[in-house]
């Protein structure tokens, strides 16, 4: 069997991912892939991350058998890989401190960032005070005044947070805003990118990041269920955190990779999140090509989630391509289903997740009713859900 | 020979140095823009750069965010913008017109398609900000095969061997970016400029334009003195949405006159 080797050397993904920047971006792009290319495989980078991964994030996070949600349920069991019990809450941070590492190595002073819910900006701003770094934050508009206790959290840390005004004023303008900083700053600036998109080398940078909740969750799997799960399913806004509980099981036969994606008001509606499920035409943003929710002028159009992670037009170009090769699988939850798997796992296993996160709890919940007692789905549990109590209230109409 | 070219050709042999502004297709509404281009035209413009509106323009300051904001409001897209080259051309056959903007609205129609309807309104160059020629090699190829010229940008930061595969697939003359940042960002720093350019004209024959950070005669003069063409952009589009319906065109006309006076000055 031929072992599963992407991207290639200039960051495609069959016809997805690339370079797609202006060329006062390119050194910059080619500086970052040489130092990476120089640092991957380093053994005493390797270990700085890994000790920070242990000591300051509290990894390996463990997988947990959620028996009570399994049997209401009543078919196949579900573990839950517990990526909400990490420093900050989320994923997002085995990302920023392997980003934030190299920033380091690379000599840059100054950190970026973009950000949607606030999870990505509070790692970032997080390892740069941890690193002694400048922070600058871009978050749209609307975000900040969604989010209000996550720009806290960033200000506490020291980040200086900027309110991005222009375009709809959430993460794809936040993105665009970051890369202006960066082309005007770059001589000491590293921008951080929080997901699995962006030019090359950044989705696969990212998803090697991330890729320590898969080979963490392999071993696991092993210690406590004696195999490998039927089936991974992970919610995908960008993609990082499926990507990287993906990405170490690709090459292992028989067990199912599902992307969740966000279904909005429903994929009928066309007021979604959903790129892959839609079959969005192909086209090109924020660096990379990738399956885009566009117009027929090709500019690209307001997407819609409960959830401000999942919010984003396009999807990570590994994603793209997984799904075209046929490997990973994409479907999408609206935000009422996403709702009522939050309060299901908060009600029978004491888990309060992320909305994100809901999804992918959803998709599971109705995949393990057409499956057997002794199948079992790992769900990637990305984050918790602590940041989201505002949004949950103002639905259930309860007031604070 | 190409039109740009030609313009070039023609430029040389006077010992001048063309003069191209920037607007944004649409801005501030569609009903103007052809106007604007005769008027661009008739105060001196040797070619003009026409922005194609786009939702996400990465690589653009606040003054041209806002300009393709005020465009995509009355749904100026890549469609529309073609159309407007089009009955431009219905009364001038003369003044080459490159079409500036991103990658996806080429790629929302297809790279064929789009030379097709390009050469249909009778374009004469397209820059695409996000297709470094590593990743546009078909593309390129389409446009050559019409004659249409594919116009790159280089920038400080682009080192000698990278020049010399971008000059390899550009065509028309190339587009020195005299600032690292986006467009509208602040001063233009001469010396440096001066050797950048020089240093590109050691390794192409294409005609050398420089572009951001040009917003007055002053930067203008000091810019055609080096250059084989001045492109002014964000001070156009500030001139335009500072200006109402009814004295838009005589704005225009004015800081044209001052441009075209610094330009040939030189």
């Amino acid at each position: 069997m031929q072992l599963y080797d992407m991207p290639d050397a200039r960051g495609h993904f069959g016809q997805f991912g690339g370079t797609f920047v202006a060329e006062t971006l390119v050194e910059a792009l080619e500086e970052l892939r040489i130092m990476y290319e120089k640092y991957r495989h380093d053994p005493k980078f390797l270990a700085e991350y890994a000790y920070d991964l242990k000591h300051f994030v509290g990894r390996p996070s463990p997988i947990y058998h959620a028996k009570r949600l399994s049997d209401k349920i009543g078919g196949a069991q579900i573990y839950l890989k517990r990526e909400d019990l990490n420093h900050t809450g989320a994923h997002k941070i085995n990302n920023t401190i392997g980003q934030a590492l190299l920033a380091k190595r690379m000599g840059k002073p100054r950190v970026i960032a973009e950000t949607g819910a606030g999870q990505h900006g509070v790692a970032t701003a997080t390892i740069a005070a941890r690193l002694g770094l400048e922070c600058v934050v871009y978050m749209g508009s609307e975000d900040v005044k969604r989010q209000a206790p996550n720009v806290f959290r960033m200000k506490l840390l020291g980040a200086t947070v900027v309110p991005v005004e222009s375009g709809s004023k959430t993460l794809k303008d936040a993105l665009n805003e970051a890369m202006r900083d960066w082309v005007t700053n770059v001589h000491n600036t590293f921008y951080i990118i929080g997901t699995v998109a962006g030019p090359h080398p950044y989705p696969m940078m990212v998803r090697d990041f991330q890729a320590v909740i898969g080979i963490e969750a392999k071993e696991q799997m092993m210690e406590m269920a004696g195999r490998q799960p039927d089936a991974i399913v992970a919610c995908v806004g960008g993609g990082s955190n499926a990507m990287g509980i993906f990405y170490p099981y690709i090459d292992v036969p028989n067990v199912r990779l599902i992307g969740v994606e966000a279904g909005g008001l429903g994929m009928e509606t066309g007021q979604h999140a959903a790129p892959l499920t839609a079959n969005s035409p192909v086209g090109v943003l924020h660096g990379n090509r990738t399956y885009l929710m566009q117009d027929a002028d090709g500019n690209i159009i307001e997407t819609h989630s409960i959830s401000a992670g999942l919010d984003y037009p396009g999807v990570g170009p590994e994603h793209a391509w997984l799904k075209d090769i046929k490997r990973a699988e994409y479907v999408a939850i609206t935000d009422d289903e996403a709702m009522a798997a939050f309060h299901n796992l908060c009600r029978t296993e004491g888990i309060i997740p992320a909305l994100e996160s809901s999804h992918a709890l959803a998709h599971a919940e109705k995949m393990a009713k057409t499956m057997h007692k002794d199948q079992i789905i790992l769900v990637n549990l990305s984050g918790r859900g602590d940041k989201d109590i505002n949004t949950v209230a103002k639905l259930a109409n309860i007031t604070l | 020979m190409s039109r740009i070219q030609s313009v070039f050709a023609t430029l040389k042999q006077q010992g001048k140095t063309a003069l191209i502004p920037y607007i944004t297709a649409g801005d501030p509404h569609p009903k103007h823009t052809v106007n604007l281009l005769h008027t661009l035209v008739k105060h001196g413009a040797d070619m003009i750069e026409l922005g194609v509106p786009f939702s996400d323009p990465m690589a653009d300051g606040p003054v041209i965010q806002r300009a393709s904001e005020r465009a995509l409001a009355h749904k100026v897209g890549l469609t529309a913008v073609l159309a407007m080259v089009k009955e431009f051309r219905q009364t001038n056959q003369t003044t080459p017109i490159i079409l500036m903007g991103y990658a996806n609205p080429i790629e929302a129609i297809g790279a064929v398609a789009f030379a097709d309807r390009a050469k249909a309104a009778d374009v004469d160059g397209v820059i695409t900000v996000d297709y470094p020629p590593e990743e546009c090699g078909e593309f390129v190829k389409e446009l050559r095969a019409r004659d249409i010229d594919p116009v790159f940008l280089l920038s400080p930061t682009t080192e000698p061997e990278r020049v010399d595969l971008i000059v390899k697939q550009a065509s028309g003359f190339v587009y020195y970016v005299s600032l690292k940042g986006v467009t509208g960002a602040a001063n233009l720093d001469i010396i440096e400029v001066t050797k950048r350019v020089a240093s590109i004209r050691g390794q192409t024959s294409l005609p050398v334009g420089v572009g951001f950070g040009i917003r007055d005669a002053a930067t203008a003069k000091a810019t055609a003195a080096i250059a084989d063409a001045v492109v002014v952009g964000s001070r156009m589009v500030q001139v335009i949405e500072a200006s109402t319906d009814e004295n838009l065109l005589s704005n225009v006309a004015k800081l044209m006159d001052e441009l075209k006076t610094a330009v040939d000055a030189a």
